[in-house]
């Protein structure tokens, strides 16, 4: 058979599929695009859920914000599903062999005990934040709407999941295995007196209904902060008490953070820019989620740094809300 | 504590049960400032009794990292290969050009499904208040979402090159056939938690699953369909853990109270019935769209149903499980279905987005083979009347719109078993409207929520209501279902499909 010769010549009838086509035009689509765009289903839902019966299966009305198109939630990474795990793949291959130099060169012993103790006290009981975290990204992809922002909701879910067993890992190094550390840590989440304010701020997140509203709460007000608290400025802390082995074991969450953040920034901006009357709405949420949570994290940023270090995490969110155009 | 105790001490060497659980199930707590359930508030309107989450069995324990190690090397794989397939025409490859037709059904009645599934899985991976079970329901989410884009990417290149793949999307919540396998999902996840488990988990990917995804899959093996096999031999790794936790599920229910029994009982019947109905469409795909068959139906069934459900449900046994309800009808319609509804599909060929066509004659004998005791009785005459008719040039259409039923939305093209001369037909009257239905089996289903199925989108209704455009069926395919007509549907003979691969093959 000659296929080889004619394959050369063969015209495709078409580029991609006509819904693409319409959104982009006649020319060859991209994978992130054919596994994105138009794949939720839009109408003609056959019945009301019994566990939301105000609410179609899918309904862009769970949240008040408002989109013309959800499918603007164009996520700069163009992560689908192969894209995602195997760039996540690649930071868990370093984050692997961070792990392993650290264990075998016994780096845990090295610790001068004020590091571990404040490791124990302060980074590891962020694994039951993750876990927060985690259910809260998973709130938006089971509620939100159009699969540009849901899948990219549950990549997030899912990091968080994965940043969540970092920090027990990490807890299993400094304690032999022995899950002392672990225990240890999750007695201050549950009862030191400087973690129950964020701990009760995680409960409330829970219960929220809205999943946009949730996502700034979580993603931008809560992760801002923490991130700027615990992966900044603890860290320096770390790194000037003698702990400085302690970043290797926290790169992953540096990267995962660089790269979320491109996403969130994006997400924020098209929102914002939608319409004025989500610019409003989103100026409210954020408004009311930063007190909320300036509130829930000042008895630890006082405890874990001292008095100025939730002025600087508060800048820090507020520098990025200013950048997305929201005030 | 202090840092000696730290340097004295030898690793100890945890067990993966140990280990996942400090990574997993530990990361849970017991709520101080809120109700726990306003976090977690759907457990208990269906009546199921949970008693205690910590007797879930983590199926299988992967963690996020292995999870992202796995997934990578397999997602790199099968792209690797989805690229060469494209790059050097994979699609000419294909045994017959009428094979493509399957994958077409696969596309548009399969793939949004694995979305809905991903939809699921998100709603209880959010919703279920042990950490075990959440993530593990978290992880087939994510699962699923591969399932729909490696899917789409699959047949991205088929696309370029066939008729009837380009708007899938549009076509998933319209197509009269299409809400056969919509409608099912929406049933799953409209009911509770629950019940969306036994239904998608247990009844769908651990009972008849083998049904689904085997036969399409070993239909692309046998018809040179290189990409659509390596996605299944792709999810197959992810198959398997979904039906762990199928099953899993099925025992941690049954074992948390008694009073579980009669409810799971209840949604085994129910999702066994509906995913017999739903897996019609299988059936006529295996035994008629497949140039190179696998196995008939009736086959597949007595491998898959017969032997292997018969032993899970012996092994259900001791929980107080029986057999599914209408399980020994099912038995009988075997024999049927699949004539049933390629024939129903050939008469509405001018509505269906894919190609039909008459059986050829090695493939009639071939029915006749493998149906001794009913093809040649019942169902050879109308094909050989079919053969003569198109020879004068009368291909044959039916001018009708089928009445659908309000359970599974099949037209009703089921006859009485035993009497399969007779179609079947049931009805009901709610609130002072008259439902039909095309079992006992849906019947039974809608009775036991009528305000449920009240609700069905059931495309023909929707249609002659004028809610589909029109006014002819011609302008709801095209404007509403935006098939391009006279491309997308009609035989498989003189279509654009079999013309271009004629061009390609260098054949007249």
């Amino acid at each position: 058979m000659s296929i080889q010769i004619k394959t050369s010549t063969l015209e495709p009838v078409r580029n991609t599929f006509a819904h693409i086509e319409r959104r982009f035009g006649d020319k060859p689509a991209t994978r992130y695009q054919e596994a994105t765009y138009d794949v939720q289903a839009e109408t003609n839902f056959h019945y009301r859920p019994l566990w939301d019966p105000q609410h179609e299966l899918n309904d862009p009305n769970r949240t008040a914000l408002k989109m013309a198109d959800w499918y603007a939630f164009k996520d700069p990474r163009q992560f689908y599903y192969g894209t995602y795990v195997q760039q996540r793949a690649r930071m868990q291959e370093n984050a692997e062999s961070n792990y392993a130099f650290f264990e075998k060169r016994g780096l845990a012993e090295r610790l001068p005990a004020e590091v571990r103790d404040l490791v124990v006290r302060f980074l590891i009981p962020l694994r039951h934040l993750e876990q927060a975290a985690n259910l809260n990204n998973m709130y938006g992809t089971a509620y939100g709407y159009g699969t540009a922002i849901t899948q990219a909701l549950l990549y997030n879910a899912m990091d968080r999941l994965g940043i969540a067993q970092y920090l027990s890992r990490i807890g299993l190094i400094l304690d032999g295995n022995s899950s002392d550390a672990l225990q240890e840590a999750k007695g201050y989440w549950m009862n030191d007196a400087v973690w129950q304010p964020l701990r009760a701020l995680c409960e409330e997140t829970l219960v929220q209904k809205d999943w946009f509203e949730l996502f700034l709460a979580q993603d931008l007000v809560i992760d801002t902060l923490m991130f700027n608290l615990f992966y900044v400025q603890l860290d320096e802390k770390l790194v000037a008490d003698d702990g400085q082995d302690i970043a290797m074991l926290t790169e992953f969450m540096q990267e995962w953070n660089k790269d979320t953040s491109r996403w969130l920034e994006a997400v924020l901006k098209i929102a914002v820019s939608e319409s004025e009357e989500n610019k409003t709405l989103m100026t409210e949420w954020i408004s009311k989620w930063r007190g909320k949570a300036a509130e829930a994290f000042a008895p630890l940023a006082i405890e874990m740094l001292g008095e100025d270090a939730l002025t600087i995490a508060l800048a820090e969110l507020d520098k990025r809300v200013a950048k997305a155009g929201i005030k | 504590m202090n840092k000696n105790k730290v340097t004295t001490m030898a690793a100890k060497k945890l067990s993966l049960k140990e280990k996942y659980s400090l990574l997993t199930r530990d990361l849970d707590w017991e709520f101080s400032y809120q109700d726990r359930k306003d976090a977690f508030p759907m457990e208990e309107f269906e009546g199921i009794k949970i008693t205690d989450w910590s007797k879930w069995e983590d199926p299988f324990r992967l963690t996020m990292d292995a999870y992202w190690k796995y997934q990578a090397e397999k997602e790199k794989k099968l792209y690797a290969i989805l690229d060469a397939f494209a790059q050097n025409n994979g699609h000419l490859n294909v045994s017959d050009p009428r094979y493509v037709n399957a994958i077409k059904l696969f596309l548009t009645g399969i793939s949004p499904q694995e979305y809905q599934a991903h939809q699921g899985f998100a709603h209880i991976g959010r919703q279920y208040g042990g950490v075990g079970a959440r993530i593990a329901c978290q992880m087939q989410s994510i699962d699923e979402l591969r399932h729909v884009q490696t899917q789409v990417h699959a047949m991205s290149q088929f696309n370029k090159y066939f008729d009837g793949f380009q708007s899938w999307s549009n076509m998933q919540d319209r197509v009269w056939y299409l809400s056969v396998p919509t409608s099912f999902f929406h049933d799953a996840r409209s009911a509770g938690p629950f019940e969306f488990l036994v239904a998608i988990g247990f009844s769908f990917e651990y009972v008849l699953t083998n049904l689904l995804f085997v036969p399409f899959m070993s239909g692309a093996a046998y018809n040179g369909d290189m990409a659509t096999v390596t996605f299944g031999f792709s999810a197959q790794s992810d198959e398997a853990r979904h039906m762990t936790l199928g099953l899993e599920v099925i025992k941690f229910l049954l074992e948390q109270h008694e009073d579980n029994v009669p409810i799971v009982q209840k949604w085994i019947d129910k999702w066994f019935w509906r995913g017999t109905r739903l897996l019609t469409l299988v059936g006529m795909m295996m035994d008629y769209m497949l140039p190179n068959k696998v196995m008939s139906w009736k086959e597949a069934w007595e491998v898959y149903f017969e032997e292997a459900g018969g032993a899970l449900f012996k092994d259900l046994a001791r929980y107080g499980i029986t057999m599914p309800k209408y399980a020994a009808l099912v038995e009988k319609e075997k024999e049927h279905i699949s004539h049933q509804a390629w024939w129903t599909f050939y008469t509405h060929g001018h509505a269906t987005g894919f190609h039909t066509w008459i059986p050829t004659d090695e493939e009639l004998d071939w029915l006749s083979e493998k149906y001794p005791e009913t093809f040649d009785k019942y169902y050879r005459p109308r094909w050989e009347m079919a053969k003569k008719l198109e020879a004068e040039g009368k291909r044959f259409y039916t001018k009708a719109l089928p009445q659908l039923c309000t359970t599974c939305q099949i037209p009703m093209l089921f006859t009485e078993m035993d009497d399969p001369t007779q179609i079947a037909y049931r009805d009901t009257v709610y609130n002072g409207d008259r439902y039909h239905f095309c079992s006992d089996g849906c019947k039974d289903i809608f009775h036991d929520e009528p305000e449920k199925y009240v609700q069905s989108w059931l495309p023909v209704h929707q249609i002659l209501q004028g809610n589909c455009g029109g006014p002819g069926v011609e302008q709801v395919l095209s404007d509403y279902y935006h098939f391009n007509v006279g491309a997308d549907n009609m035989d498989m003979k003189g279509s654009p499909d079999e013309k271009r691969w004629k061009q390609w093959k260098g054949v007249a």
